[in-house]
C-alpha cells in the first residue's frame, strides 16, 4: 500500500492518523459525555443464565452454567422436579459472562424428564429441561475414538456410496446431467435453510452472550468470501484454458473439475455442521438423539456424494483425485463430531453452522451456470423439476433424522 | 412407537456402533453389559452399583441456615410467642387489651441467600401472634410505616366499620397514617388476621398475615402450646403458586431446629393455612394421631387423624401427647409443598 509522496503536502500515514486520532476523540468523548447524559437503569437486575453442558453421572446433574445478562447473579438454591437439591458451586455472585459448574445431588432415573429451576438471590427462577436422562459418556479417548467412527459412519461412508454413480453418470445425456446438477442445487439448498434454522435455534440457547443469532450470518458471510476468494484464485489459474467461466463442455474439463471441488468443499463444511450436531448430542448426554442423527444423516448424505460427481461426467478424473474429494467432502463431518464432543459449546456450533450456510450458498452460485439450457434459460421445466426434487429428496430424507 | 421401544431400537444401534470399537467409552468404564442400561423399564439403573448416591435424604437447602437475627424474627420463638397486649380493666370491670401493631417494608431472607421484598407487620412473617379472650374488649391501633396502603382485617364478630375493607368505616390506611380497630373479642376460637388492601393476593402473599387467638371464657386444658402457621413465598411475583413453603417464615427451618416437646405432657398446636396462590395445604405428623377442633370455636374434637386439609383461611386445632420419645417429622401431605420447604421435625424427651 505504498503511495506515491507529493510534494509539499505530509505524506498519507498522517491524514490516516490524524482522522483515526479525530475519530477516537470523538468516541471517548461520546462516552464520557453520553453516560452521565443518560439515566440510570432502573427496576430490578436482568438476571439470566443459559446452561452450555448438562453431565449426569449416577446420582448427580452437573451443569455448566454462564451467565450471559448485564447484571450479576447469584445461584442461590437449586430444586429438581420442585424438590430442593443440595448442590456445590461458587456462593459467588456471577459475572457477566462468568461460567459455573454446579454438581446437583439427584437421583435421576434413566429415561426419565427432569426440570431443574435454579432459584437466584433475588427470588428469580431459572429454568432447564433435561428432556431424558442418560447417563453422560465419559470423555477422552474413547469417546474422541466413537466420534471418529461415527463421523466416518456419517460423512465418508455415504459420500462415496454416492460417488459410486458416477460411470452411470457418464452414459446419460447432456441434458440428463443439467437436471442432476438441478437436483443438486435443490439439496444443497435445502441443506443451507435446514442448517441456517438449527443455527438460529442453537444460538439461541447460547443466550446470545456471543452475538446470539448473529454468529449465523457471520460464519454464513465469512465462509460465503473466503470460498470466494478460492475460487477466483483457481480461476485465475486455469483462465487461459477456458472460454465461459463454468461451462462443463470445455475442453479438458478442468471447470468440471473445479466446480466438483467447490461442491467439495461446500458439502464438507456442511458435513462439519454435521458433525457438531452429532458430538454435541453425545456430549450432553443425549444419546438418543445422538444415534438418531447418526442413522438420518447417513441416508441422507448418499445424496451428497452425488452432487460431488455431477460435474465429472465428462471427464475421467483418477481414482486418487475421486477419493481426494469424497473425503474433502466427508470427513469434515469427523472433525465436527470430535469438537462437537468435546467443546459442546452452542455458540460456537451455531457460528460453524453459519459457515456450513455460506459455504453452500457460494457454491449454488458456483452450479448456477452451469443449469442454462442451450438458449441460455436457467430455469426451464426440466431444471426446476430437478430442483424441486432436490428439496423434496432432502426433505424425505430429512425426516429419517427426527425419527 | 412408545418411548421405551425407540430408545431400546436406538441404543441397541449405539450398541452395534460401540462394538465395532474396541475400547469404547462402555468397555473402559468396567461394565461388561451395555444392555445394562438399555431402556427396558428397569427402574433404578443404577441398582446394580450397590451405591445410592446422593438425594435421597430429603431436599435440602444449599448452605443451611438463614441469618435469623438479620431477619430479625427466629421460627422457633415464633412457635411460642403469643403477645397477650397490654392489659387493663375498663370502669365496668371488663378487660382491655391494647396493642400497637406497625405495616413495614423489608427485605428478609427467606432460604439461604434468597431475599424477599416482604410487606409485614410488627418487621416479621408472619405478624404476632394477638392473643386474648372471650369477651375482652380488644383495641388495636395500626401505624402503617409502610410505603404502600394497608388495613388490619379481623376475622371474628365486630361492626362493619372494624372491618378493616377498604371503602367501609376508616378504609384504607395510607403509608404514615395510622387507625385504632375496636372491638369484642367474639367468638372463642382460632382465627387470623391480615391485610385486604387489592390487591388481596398480593398483600398476603408479601407477608401481610397473623394468628389471632380468642380463648374460651373457661380456658383449655394446660398444655405446651404452639403456633404454626402455614405459608408461602413467590419469589418470582408471578402469581403461578410458590417456590418456597414454610411454617413460621422459614422453609426447612425445623429440619434444622427441631420443635422439642415432652414426653406424656399434652402439645396443642395452633394451626392456620394462610397460603397463596395454592388452593390446599395440609398437616400430617409421623408416629402419632391427634384430635383435631375445626376453628377452635367448639370444645369437642371433630377428627382423630393424623392428616387435615385446609383451604386458604382455614385453621383449627390439634391437641396431641407424644407416647415415644425420639424424632418425629411433620410435613405437608401435599409432597410438593413439604419438598420446597414445608417440612420439619419434633423432637420428643423425657
Ligand atoms: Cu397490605
Amino acid at each position: 500500500m505504498s503511495t506515491p509522496r507529493l510534494r509539499g503536502k505530509p505524506p498519507v500515514w498522517v491524514f490516516v492518523a490524524a482522522t483515526i486520532a479525530a475519530v477516537a476523540v470523538a468516541l471517548t468523548a461520546l462516552a464520557v459525555l453520553g453516560s452521565r447524559s443518560l439515566p440510570a437503569r432502573t427496576g430490578p437486575p436482568v438476571e439470566q443464565l443459559a446452561v452450555e453442558r448438562t453431565v449426569l453421572t449416577p446420582s448427580v446433574i452437573e451443569l455448566t452454567v454462564r451467565n450471559t445478562g448485564p447484571d450479576p447473579v447469584q445461584i442461590a438454591q437449586i430444586s429438581v422436579n420442585d424438590a430442593y437439591v443440595a448442590f456445590t458451586g461458587s456462593t459467588e455472585p456471577l459475572n457477566r459472562l462468568g461460567k459455573d459448574v454446579l454438581r446437583l445431588d439427584y437421583p435421576w432415573q434413566e429415561g426419565q424428564p427432569y426440570a431443574v429451576s435454579i432459584l437466584t438471590s433475588s427470588g428469580a427462577v431459572i429454568e432447564h429441561e433435561i428432556a431424558a436422562a442418560v447417563e453422560t459418556p465419559a470423555t477422552g479417548g474413547n469417546l474422541l475414538g466413537l466420534m471418529v467412527l461415527l463421523g466416518t459412519y456419517v460423512g465418508v461412508i455415504p459420500v462415496a456410496l454416492g460417488m459410486v454413480f458416477l460411470p452411470v453418470l457418464r452414459r446419460a445425456a447432456r441434458s440428463v446431467v443439467r437436471v442432476l446438477l438441478a437436483l443438486t442445487v435443490g439439496l444443497l439448498a435445502f441443506l443451507a435453510g435446514d442448517a441456517a434454522l438449527e443455527g438460529l435455534e442453537l444460538a439461541e440457547r447460547s443466550g446470545g452472550a456471543f452475538g446470539g443469532p448473529l454468529l449465523v450470518f457471520l460464519g454464513a458471510g465469512m465462509a460465503f468470501l473466503a470460498l470466494t476468494a478460492v475460487d477466483r484464485f483457481l480461476t485465475n489459474r486455469s483462465r487461459e484454458q477456458a472460454d465461459s467461466p463454468a461451462s462443463l463442455d470445455s475442453a479438458d474439463g478442468t471447470n468440471g473439475r473445479r466446480l466438483a471441488f467447490m461442491i467439495a468443499i461446500g458439502i464438507g463444511l456442511h458435513n462439519l455442521g454435521e458433525g457438531l450436531a452429532i458430538g454435541s448430542a453425545y456430549a450432553v448426554g443425549e444419546l438418543a438423539l445422538g444415534t438418531a442423527l447418526v442413522v438420518g444423516f447417513a441416508l441422507h448424505n448418499t445424496t451428497e456424494g452425488l452432487a460431488v460427481v455431477a460435474p465429472l461426467t465428462r471427464q475421467r478424473p483418477s481414482l486418487l483425485r475421486l477419493l481426494a474429494l469424497g473425503l474433502l467432502a466427508g470427513a469434515p463431518a469427523i472433525v465436527g463430531a470430535v469438537i462437537g464432543a468435546a467443546v459442546d459449546n452452542a455458540a460456537l456450533a451455531s457460528l460453524l453452522l453459519g459457515v456450513g450456510v455460506g459455504a453452500i450458498v457460494q457454491v449454488i452460485i458456483q452450479i448456477a451456470p452451469a443449469l442454462r439450457n442451450q438458449t441460455g434459460r436457467y430455469l426451464d421445466p426440466a431444471t426446476t423439476g430437478g430442483v424441486a426434487a432436490g428439496l423434496l429428496i432432502m426433505y424425505a430424507t430429512g425426516l429419517l433424522v427426527a425419527a | 412407537m412408545s418411548g421405551a421401544s425407540r430408545r431400546g431400537f436406538i441404543l441397541g444401534g449405539a450398541g452395534v456402533a460401540l462394538g465395532a470399537l474396541p475400547g469404547s467409552a462402555r468397555a473402559a468404564d468396567g461394565d461388561p453389559s451395555p444392555s445394562a442400561h438399555a431402556g427396558h423399564g428397569d427402574p433404578s439403573p443404577h441398582a446394580g452399583h450397590g451405591v445410592h448416591g446422593g438425594g435421597i435424604n430429603g431436599p435440602m437447602f444449599r448452605g443451611g441456615a438463614v441469618d435469623h437475627a438479620t431477619n430479625g424474627f427466629n421460627p422457633s420463638d415464633v412457635l411460642r410467642d403469643f403477645d397477650y397486649g397490654k392489659v387493663s380493666k375498663l370502669p365496668n370491670g371488663r378487660t382491655l387489651r391494647e396493642w400497637e401493631i406497625f405495616a413495614a417494608d423489608k427485605e428478609i431472607e427467606v432460604a439461604p441467600g434468597v431475599r424477599f421484598p416482604a410487606w409485614t407487620f410488627n418487621g416479621r412473617v408472619p405478624g404476632p401472634t394477638l392473643r386474648c379472650t372471650a369477651g375482652d374488649r380488644l383495641r388495636v391501633r395500626f401505624v402503617n410505616a409502610s410505603e404502600h396502603p394497608h388495613t388490619m382485617h379481623f376475622h371474628g364478630i365486630h361492626p362493619a366499620e372494624m372491618d378493616g375493607v377498604p371503602g367501609i368505616g376508616r378504609g384504607v390506611i395510607e403509608p404514615g397514617g395510622d387507625f385504632v380497630y375496636e372491638f369484642d373479642a367474639e367468638p372463642f376460637g382460632l382465627h387470623l388476621y391480615h391485610c385486604h388492601v387489592g390487591p388481596l393476593a398480593e398483600h398476603i402473599a408479601r407477608g401481610m398475615y397473623g394468628t389471632f387467638i380468642i380463648d374460651p371464657p373457661k380456658p383449655r386444658p394446660k398444655a405446651d402450646e404452639l403456633v404454626m402457621m402455614m405459608h408461602g413465598y413467590n419469589t418470582t411475583f408471578d402469581a403461578q403458586g410458590n417456590q418456597l413453603y414454610a411454617v413460621n417464615g422459614i422453609p426447612f427451618h425445623y429440619m434444622h431446629e427441631p420443635v422439642r416437646v415432652k414426653r406424656g405432657e399434652l402439645v396443642r398446636i395452633y394451626l392456620v393455612n394462610i397460603l397463596e396462590y395454592d388452593p390446599i395445604n395440609s398437616f400430617h405428623l409421623h408416629g402419632n394421631f391427634f384430635d383435631y377442633f375445626p376453628t377452635g370455636t367448639r370444645l369437642e374434637p371433630s377428627e382423630y387423624t393424623d392428616t387435615v386439609v385446609q383451604a386458604q383461611g382455614q385453621r383449627g386445632i390439634c391437641e396431641l401427647r407424644f407416647p415415644h420419645v425420639g424424632k418425629f417429622m411433620f410435613h405437608a401431605h401435599k409432597s410438593e409443598f413439604a419438598d420446597l420447604g414445608w417440612m420439619g421435625f419434633f423432637e420428643v424427651t423425657e
